[in-house]
């Protein structure tokens, strides 16, 4: 089993690294259509002839843009995600920080949103068509069809504004101690864990009844399993690696795509700083930050076929 | 507040209370104001007593404020060339200090330069101020301003004002307390040019702006490009008053809603630009208060008369009397605004014709010359887009005007993503927004002269063209004043670009935070709020 495991590590590497070369030069075929550069850019409005074409011999812009991408990538081989453009950091140095904040706030987010998914999914299923399981399932498809900046702004304007329980910003460097720390994350984290549960729990309840439907789960039912141990012991298992797919899929989302989020509480993490790159056309740092993305990306799905894996009997041989 | 609620009195009240108070009314005069807007006397006694207080008010020292700005990236820099967004021009106005800075009225007042002559406004002599030194300890002398100015012609730099700074033909430091600066053409408009953000004063050789030196009043603690900044009081100030504070937060909330609710939630003591549309709420609250700058933004409607229709002086006149300015300003802009007269120099200048009235609505008038231009009966496309601000509801406004007297506009609203390039400056009837611009030629060097990169009607004049030139060499204040105002006439009537109102900045704060003022140069009182304002203790 082990041995399985390993080859497919090894096999998913492979095409990890793959994706990643693919994307690498999407990105930067897609950045070098956009219209400006670097250079136009932080000139603006005096932006003249001469101005541009001096700048842009300055800081080395007159290469082909093939030779500067394979530059970059060469860099990339070595460890070096190069020097921004726009500030003269480093872009490992700038990324650093912003992704610390990013996966603070998915932990933390993850740590609540998970749980709470799996378990309002599970006994959803468990009580199928029970009035508990309406509650949840129409709260779910609410919650979906309401888009995130509503349910932010309302939270600030009800727990900051008014009731001033809370911070209307959450500014990631003051955090000192862990009441600190829930005070400042509350609203953001109340926010996408409404975002990216309401998937999980449909996901997790549809395949969790999809696995009692099953022939060997009547047979447990037959031979007297009760209720509980029919889902966790004989159905869960089964549907795991389905469920394990939504929750890399929603976690996901919490590693590069919550710029809505960021935006309304002021939180400095990696979407902010990827968008703020493509506004000011700073090529290393986007592409860092799409590699990231891509990268984490892959991880969560590759842990989630791990997971599914491991769970299910068959395939565990 | 029960004498607020009795009559309807609101912060913008007060404000404007405030500034008639600055300006020099008197007591007898105020109340008369008042009485005229219903105002009960006895009311009106209790709100001049408060305005006065707050303006009356003694700075005192101490206390950490959190003030949020509206624009940042990565891209944000201490490098004042480099500095393009509002937050770069606030960390600059605290770090650095200019030889000169604009003053309530847009007057250039001396800064690090002690005086700055010159017998025939080619040949500059900057005299500068002794005993001043930089955050390291280093002594302010000419090396330190030579080095400043001239890093702005190498195009390495990439400054913003490479273009202005072009003219300076020669930086020379004299002794080590004067500089000479030579142009190429006489412009009398110079102590006003170094005044501008990007010609800061930064020490001889500097290149490292992750830890910059200045002579300002603040130091830099911490600074993450994008994310915040930290700023603390320089203990060794040069200038008698100020900084108050102890130390601020400075960073950017880029969502208007988030930036107010930030505010009214106690989380930061300073908001810039605020929208209109907030200030309902803003109203409703205590415990905040906001101050109104009108510094010369506005957005404008555009006829180029080298195309049809407004090559027809008299469809131009036509719209420029179809303009309800009343209502604009009343209704679009909710009051945030001041009637303009269709010239772009602001009544902030100190150039500003006061004599050249805005044209009245009259829709009857309008009629006439639309009827002499040939144009009632067809539909006159006009382009808008969110991109010039509040120009669409300004578009509808005129089409409501046209159609009473049979004048039809077809409003076509296009997006925002590409509209300067693809419709602004091209388009036959068009909106522009154009920011305020420190002098009368700047602004018209680079709105109405012949060459023109920005000349939106493609409005032509010699004798325009002749004026500015002569009036940028002049040092006679008082001749120059009237060759502006004669060519604010001129645009008012013969250009094609149609400005209604001046449109008003609003920062929040509050009530805690006090010496905050407008500035001609901008909100956050020109970006160099920090070292004037003072927390109530």
């Amino acid at each position: 089993m082990n041995l399985l495991i390993a080859r497919m590590i090894l096999q998913r590497m492979g095409i990890v690294l793959l994706t990643l070369l693919i994307v690498s030069f999407a990105v930067f075929a897609v950045t070098e259509l956009l219209p400006g550069d670097v250079v136009e850019i932080l000139l603006g409005q005096s932006a003249t002839p001469e101005a541009v074409a001096g700048l842009r011999a300055a800081m080395h812009l007159d290469e082909p843009a093939v030779i500067r991408f394979v530059k970059w990538l060469g860099g990339l081989a070595t460890g070096d995600l190069g020097i921004s453009y726009v500030n003269k950091l480093g872009v490992a140095e700038l990324i650093e920080g912003r992704l610390f904040n990013t996966l603070k706030l998915g932990g933390v987010t993850a740590l609540f949103a998970v749980p709470l998914a799996l378990g309002l999914g599970i006994m959803a299923a468990m009580f199928q068509g029970s009035v508990f399981d309406r509650v949840v399932s129409a709260a779910t498809v609410t919650v979906i069809s309401v888009p995130e900046f509503m349910v932010a702004t309302a939270a600030v304007l009800i727990f900051a504004v008014y009731l001033k329980w809370l911070p209307a910003l959450s500014l990631a460097g003051d955090v000192g101690s862990i009441g600190e720390l829930l005070r400042n994350f509350a609203m953001p984290v109340i926010t996408l864990t409404f975002v990216i549960s309401a998937q999980m729990i449909r996901m997790t309840r549809a395949s969790v009844i999809d696995t009692l439907n099953t022939p060997y789960c009547e047979m447990a039912l037959l031979k007297g399993a009760s209720r509980v141990r029919l889902v966790l012991v004989h159905a869960l298992p089964n549907a795991l690696g389905a469920i394990a797919n939504a929750v890399a899929l929603s976690l996901s989302y919490l590693l590069g795509g919550v710029i809505i989020v960021e935006t309304i509480f002021n939180y400095p993490g990696v979407a902010k700083l990827m968008v703020d790159a493509v506004a000011t056309r700073d090529l290393p740092l986007i592409q860092s930050c799409a590699m990231i993305f891509c990268f984490g990306f892959l991880m969560l799905i590759m842990i989630a076929d791990i997971v599914a894996i491991l769970a299910n009997p068959r395939l565990r041989g | 507040m029960s004498d607020r609620d009795d009559t309807n009195w609101t912060v913008r009240h007060d404000r404007m209370v405030e500034d008639a108070i600055r300006r020099g009314i008197s007591r007898r005069d105020f109340v008369r104001t008042l009485t005229a807007g219903g105002v009960g006397l006895a009311a009106g006694g209790l709100l001049l007593g408060h305005a006065e207080s707050v303006l009356a008010a003694t700075p005192v020292r101490g206390g950490t404020i959190k003030a949020a700005g509206w624009s940042s990236s990565t891209a944000d820099t201490l490098d004042p060339a480099k500095a393009s967004l509002s937050t770069d021009y606030v960390r600059c106005c605290s770090i650095y200090n200019r030889l000169t800075f604009l003053d309530a009225s847009g007057t250039a007042q001396m800064e690090l330069a002690e005086s700055i002559d010159s017998s025939d406004a080619r040949v500059w002599t900057v005299k500068l101020r002794s005993g001043v030194t930089f955050h390291s300890g280093k002594s302010f002398t000419s090396a330190d301003v030579v080095y400043s100015l001239k890093r702005h012609l190498d195009p390495a730099t990439g400054s913003k004002v490479n273009a202005i700074a072009s003219q300076m033909e020669s930086i020379d430091a004299v002794d080590p307390q004067t500089v000479r600066i030579t142009l190429k053409a006489p412009n009398a408009d110079l102590p006003v040019i170094l005044s501008l953000h990007h010609f800061m004063m930064i020490a001889d050789g500097a290149t490292d702006f992750a830890k910059p030196d200045g002579t300002g009043a603040f130091r830099v603690e911490m600074f993450e490009p994008g994310v915040r900044s930290v700023l603390v009081r320089n203990e060794n100030y040069w200038k008698a008053a100020g900084p108050y504070l102890d130390s601020y937060e400075f960073f950017a909330i880029r969502d208007e809603p988030a930036r107010v609710n930030a505010l009214l939630s106690g989380d930061i003591q300073l908001a810039g630009a605020v929208s209109p549309r907030s200030l309902r709420l803003l109203e409703s609250q205590s415990g905040v208060t906001v101050v109104t700058n009108t510094a010369g933004n506005y957005t404008n409607l555009n006829m180029r008369l080298d195309m049809a229709p407004g090559n027809n002086a008299d469809f131009v006149e036509g719209v420029k009397t179809l303009l309800n300015r009343e209502l604009i300003q009343k209704s679009v802009m909710r009051g945030l605004a001041e009637i303009a007269n269709d010239q772009p120099v602001s009544p902030a200048s100190r150039y500003y014709n006061a004599e050249l009235k805005p044209r009245a609505f009259d829709p009857e008038k309008a009629k006439h010359h639309f009827q002499k231009a040939g144009v009632l009966g067809q539909s006159i496309p006009m382009i808008c887009s969110d991109a010039a601000s509040s120009s669409v509801d300004m578009a509808t406004v005129i089409q409501q005007a046209g159609a009473e007297i049979g004048m039809s506009f077809d409003v076509q609203r296009v997006p925002s993503d590409g509209y300067w390039s693809n419709y602004w400056l091209k388009a036959p009837v068009h909106f522009g927004n154009i920011n305020p611009r420190p002098t009368p030629d700047i602004l018209f060097s680079l709105l109405y002269a012949r060459d023109a990169k920005w000349n939106e009607s493609q409005f032509k004049s010699e004798k325009f063209d002749a004026m500015l030139l002569e009036a940028r060499g002049l040092l006679d204040d008082a001749k120059r004043k009237e060759i502006y105002g004669e060519m604010q006439a001129m645009v008012s009537n013969e250009a094609g670009t149609a400005i209604p109102v001046w449109i008003s900045g609003v920062d929040a704060m509050s009530t805690k935070l006090k010496g905050l003022t407008a500035n001609p140069l901008g909100g956050l009182m020109g970006y160099a709020f920090a070292e004037y304002v003072w927390l109530e203790s």
